[in-house]
């Protein structure tokens, strides 16, 4: 069936909700809903919290897949619900449950907090021995296009969750690093400006950590936002080895440009692009 | 919100096959541990029946003789099963997980081509291989052998 084909029809969308005061475990409840052409899974949750049930509780910020508060399993696979159209998904059923490998606080919303606190732990910011540089720099960083494209991709996270629901490692051991802190840790090591290599090794080489990684890809698979954490472990561990054969080598940070160092900058002006209105 | 009261959620062993998008990485993943973990119980039943031989000739005649049995044979035919996939999938994570076959980072452009897609030759070789092997080791044990 083509989707242009549907204008609005009627589906069973079950829901897990879980009431802390009173359930035990989370339950289905089935609700029955027009979904018309473009409606997204966030819209269609709030249509049922406006028209059959307002103590329907799920997680959502800015609904544009930005930040990273609605992610949920839909139909089996951890997605945002705000950038998944219903439509794209099925014309008949869908299930939409909490995100597994976090605890339910209540209905679709996940207890974030462990990821967030395996977050800190990688030091997820520019690390550098020149404090001072830091707090009150003196220039620009100016990184090649080649140094950006590196650690880019990994610049994308939006901290949703989402792969770590996916991650099979994650499903078994709650003390996993997860796939979110571990790309964001390589994120920073990769990153020219930042010199905290040894000071995140014993957190991302540890136990728990990137060696348990065994590229099972499902976190890279799943990520709503393109950030493929497995190639971000793997070159984790290549870093790691290289490391341990004392074969990686020190570069040291890229240094601060002062602002009015004009030396390295073209002598020729830039062209003035013709006017484009009548003066 | 860890102090208030939650359910919890996570999906244990269950979470090595379902959960996920059901790539086939998913599956190499949840096999290569089973088959790792059948070969060291195969290690441990292997060393213990060796060890018979310092009970002297008699009793170790007597445990190969009991070793003869179809059904070990069919045992040995698991191991075979087990050592294939898990020799060759381990290659393929020396490989991946030492940074090779998974492609450069690159900027993320809608629809996503990720390393998973990179990789996927490798998981398929890896499935072909160990099914020549597999079956080149059950036409010995089965046809040849006996
Ligand atoms: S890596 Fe992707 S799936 Fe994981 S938290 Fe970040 S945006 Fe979400
Ligand atoms: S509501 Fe912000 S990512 Fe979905």
């Amino acid at each position: 069936m083509k989707r242009q084909d549907v204008q609005e029809r009627i589906i069973s969308v079950y829901i897990h909700r879980f009431d802390p005061t009173s359930d035990k475990k989370p339950r289905a409840v089935l609700y029955e809903l027009a979904v018309e052409q473009g409606m997204t899974v966030l819209d269609g949750l709030h249509r049922i919290k406006e028209t059959q049930d307002p103590t329907l509780a799920f997680r959502f910020s800015c609904r544009m897949g930005v930040c990273g508060s609605c992610a949920m399993l839909i139909n089996g696979k951890p997605m945002l619900a705000c950038n998944t159209q219903i439509l794209d998904v099925t014309d008949k059923a869908l299930t939409v449950a909490p995100l597994p490998n976090f605890r339910v606080v209540r209905d679709l919303v996940p207890d974030l907090a462990p990821l967030f606190k395996k977050h800190v732990q990688v030091n997820p910011y520019i690390v550098r021995t020149d404090g001072h540089e830091m707090e009150s720099p003196s220039g620009e960083f100016i990184q090649t296009p080649e140094e950006l494209i590196k650690y880019l991709q990994f610049t994308y996270c939006i901290k949703c969750g989402a792969c770590v629901a996916a991650c099979p490692t994650a499903a078994t051991d709650e003390n996993y690093l997860g796939p979110m802190a571990l790309a964001q840790a390589y994120r920073y090591i990769v990153d020219s400006r930042d010199d905290g290599f040894h000071s995140r090794k014993s957190v991302v080489g540890a136990d728990k950590a990137v060696f348990n990684c065994h590229y099972a890809g499902e976190c890279s698979a799943v990520c709503p936002k393109g950030v493929d954490p497995a190639r971000a472990i793997q070159f984790m561990k290549r870093e790691l080895v290289r490391d341990y054969l004392l074969m990686r080598r020190h570069t040291a940070p890229l240094k601060a440009r002062a602002l009015n160092d004009k030396s390295k900058e073209k002598k020729t002006p830039l062209p003035v692009p013709p006017y484009t209105v009548d003066r | 919100m860890t102090d208030n009261k939650t359910s919890g959620n996570r999906l244990g062993v269950k979470g090595w096959f379902a959960g996920g998008r059901w790539g086939m990485e998913r599956y190499i993943y949840a096999i290569h541990r089973l088959t790792g973990l059948g070969l060291l119980l195969f290690l441990t039943i292997h060393i213990f029946e060796s060890s018979m031989r310092i009970y002297g000739a008699p009793v170790w005649e007597r445990t190969m003789a009991f070793l003869d049995h179809p059904l070990f044979a069919a045992g040995e035919f698991l191991i075979i099963i087990g050592f294939a996939f898990h020799a060759i999938n381990g290659l393929r994570l020396v490989f991946l997980e030492l940074g090779f076959g998974v492609g450069k980072a690159i900027e993320p452009v809608y629809p996503y081509r990720t390393s998973v897609q990179v990789q996927r030759p490798l998981a398929i070789a890896v499935m072909i291989l160990s099914a020549l092997l597999i079956a080149a080791g059950g036409i010995d044990l089965f046809f040849i052998r006996p």
